[in-house]
């Protein structure tokens, strides 16, 4: 591909040569363009245009689907109430965009069985992909998955924290 | 719990015995360190002699025997220092022990064999019976050793003391396995009993959980994460070889080894939610013992191979159950509380050890099949991962001090209890292990 700069400069200079003198207005002083370099024509170039940077939906702090949370009570696997909104945004955005396709990564707080909280962040995952199942999303594009309480987001040894481990995560491929 | 019994704290140096070369050189990592609090009410009062000979070798024998005793909680033993290391029973005078409070004499000839081998002679007298004649021997054995096995062999000494002294056979020829976690490595080491020759046999930058020991004790299971997701792997010491037995779709996990050692049964969520199947230790013969649409969870075989307890939240909240080993129909065995987890079988199969959550605390607990009885045995508050010793008097669980991951050990009446820390590691999920066997 290395020919191909060369090749428009050939017809650029070709073009430039071809150019009518007739065509310029009457009176008009009639450029002497010898000494100068030839110019592309406009008429067959294109200016590069920057990439669109229209925000992603999922990236946008301003859009929920920004949220990629859902905080649970101990024990427990039920999706409150408040992430009813978060968890139908995805649900839509993946039934309206079917290349898109989300991990969905279950965890827990420290306290009790390794394994039983293996078994009860997939619990959790599965229960948030049966609602994006149900809005549309397709079984390939959403795979449940268990850390346990094996990768803590926060490290502490009180509620504080245990509070923000009890957690499923919306993880986009490519992400 | 006797509370005026005094703690005893024993600081173990790890040390490593290099056959090949003959010589000593020090382990750099630190062992675990065993902390004993409180102690049987009745504890039989012992005198291990010096052992003749013993000071020719790096470790000395005798201590090592009586760390073991002492550890156990259920021993005094008579202080020794001054006194000769008698060589033969006729060098034993009876009455001068039985004065210092000893009903029992563990005396023995350390004597070096052609060829490094070592014989290791040991009696045990009693004091308080005396025959006109002679001094009565509970138990003569000669036992062939090596120097990189004479820890082995104290700690089989101590192993047939306790026998015969108890009417249990001891467990301190054993190993335990744990895992170690600093910064983000994460290490699955092996180590004896008293906490020397720790060995790393695994590590990993991502989490390792659930080691457990194969009836014969050549062999881990445990499930890794260095595949981006649990995996069950068979692990053979010897070689360090490990082979993935469980890698299906979603999680794989908690493996437990049937008695003859020929089948795990592990938990796989490729169904959706965590049920229990059993498989070959080959990998191969799967086959689903559980179906439901619940957690069915950390499966534990019975010493007879007959059932499987496990945990499931098939009630609303997580209890223990138990059903063939076949599968069918399972029989709910915990009603106290809303958290009961972790069931693991006691070596005669009469009992079995949990975890109990009772307000915002766990602790670990034992329950009589037959009677339903419940006794618990820890108020630590963070217990995890009861591990039966095979003689069943001790239990080895996991727990929290001053934020930082601890092994513990407590007897199964309760009133025993150690703690096992190593430096600057969180330690967690211990397994013991089988009695070890000495190789001639």
């Amino acid at each position: 591909m290395k020919r191909l700069p060369l090749y428009l400069l050939l017809t650029a200079l070709l073009s430039a040569c071809a150019s009518d003198p007739g065509t310029t207005q009457a009176g008009a002083k009639v450029e002497d363009r010898t000494a100068q370099k030839p110019v592309a024509p406009t008429e067959d170039t294109k200016p590069l245009i920057p990439p669109q940077t229209a925000v992603n939906p999922l990236k946008d702090p301003n859009n929920i689907l920004s949220h990629r949370s859902v905080f649970y009570d101990l024990d427990s696997f039920d999706v409150k109430p408040e992430y009813k909104a978060l968890v139908e945004a995805h649900g839509n955005y993946l039934a309206t965009n079917p290349n898109a396709k989300v991990f969905l990564q279950g965890n827990a707080d420290e306290r009790g069985s390794r394994e039983y909280n293996l078994a009860l962040g997939q619990k959790r995952a599965d229960g948030v992909r049966k609602i994006l199942s149900l809005l549309g999303a397709k079984d390939a594009q959403v795979e449940a998955v268990s850390l346990g309480e094996e990768k803590p987001r926060a490290e502490c040894h009180e509620e504080s924290c245990w509070s923000q481990n009890r957690r499923t995560d919306f993880l986009y491929q490519g992400e | 719990m006797n509370k005026s019994m005094t703690s005893l704290r024993i600081t173990v140096i790890g040390t490593v015995l290099t056959l090949l070369l003959s010589v000593i050189t020090f382990n750099a990592r630190a062992a675990l360190t065993i902390e004993i609090t409180g102690g049987s009410s009745l504890q039989i009062p012992v005198a291990i002699a010096p052992f003749a000979g013993e000071e020719a070798y790096p470790d000395t024998l005798s201590k090592i025997v009586m760390d073991d005793l002492a550890r156990s909680g259920i021993f005094k033993l008579i202080d020794t220092s001054g006194m000769i290391a008698p060589r033969l029973p006729a060098d034993v005078r009876v009455s001068e022990w039985r004065a210092k409070g000893a009903t029992a004499l563990a005396m023995a000839n350390v004597i070096p064999q052609v060829g490094g081998r070592i014989d290791v002679q040991f009696r045990l007298i009693d004091t308080v019976r005396q025959d006109v004649a002679q001094v009565v021997q509970l138990a003569g054995y000669s036992l062939p050793t090596t120097n990189a096995q004479l820890r082995l062999t104290a700690h089989q000494i101590a192993d047939i003391i306790f026998e015969k002294l108890t009417g249990t056979p001891g467990a301190f020829a054993t190993r335990i396995a744990y895992i170690t976690k600093h910064g983000n490595s994460h290490e699955l080491q092996v180590a004896d009993s008293d906490g020397y020759n720790a060995q790393t046999v695994f590590t990993s930058r991502e989490p390792i959980i659930s080691p457990t020991w194969s009836p014969d004790g050549t062999k881990l299971a445990y499930v890794a994460f260095d595949q981006k997701k649990p995996i069950v792997y068979v692990q053979t010491l010897a070689t360090g070889k490990r082979q993935a037995v469980a890698n299906f779709k979603g999680n794989n996990s908690a493996p437990a080894w049937s008695p003859d050692g020929r089948q795990l049964a592990v938990v796989l969520s490729r169904d959706g939610f965590a049920q229990i199947y059993s498989i070959n230790a080959d990998g191969s013969g799967l086959k689903r013992l559980t179906h439901t649409a619940n957690i069915d969870t950390e499966p534990n075989w019975s010493p007879d191979g007959k059932y499987l307890l496990f945990t499931s939240d098939r009630g609303g909240s997580p209890q223990i159950y138990r059903m063939p080993s076949y599968g069918g129909e399972p029989v709910r065995l915990t009603f106290e509380g809303s958290y009961n987890v972790t069931p693991r079988f006691s070596p005669d199969g009469k009992s079995f050890a949990f975890i109990q959550r009772e307000g915002g605390k766990f602790r670990v607990a034992v329950q009589d099949i037959v009677s339903g009885q419940v006794q618990i045995l820890t108020d630590n508050g963070l217990d995890e991962s009861p591990s039966w010793a095979p003689n069943g008097k001790m239990i080895l669980y996991a727990t929290e001090r001053l934020g930082r991951g601890v092994l513990a050990a407590v007897s199964s009446d309760g009133r025993v209890k150690q703690k096992l820390s190593a430096q600057a590691s969180d330690v967690r999920e211990p397994s013991w292990g089988p009695v070890l066997r000495a190789k001639p």
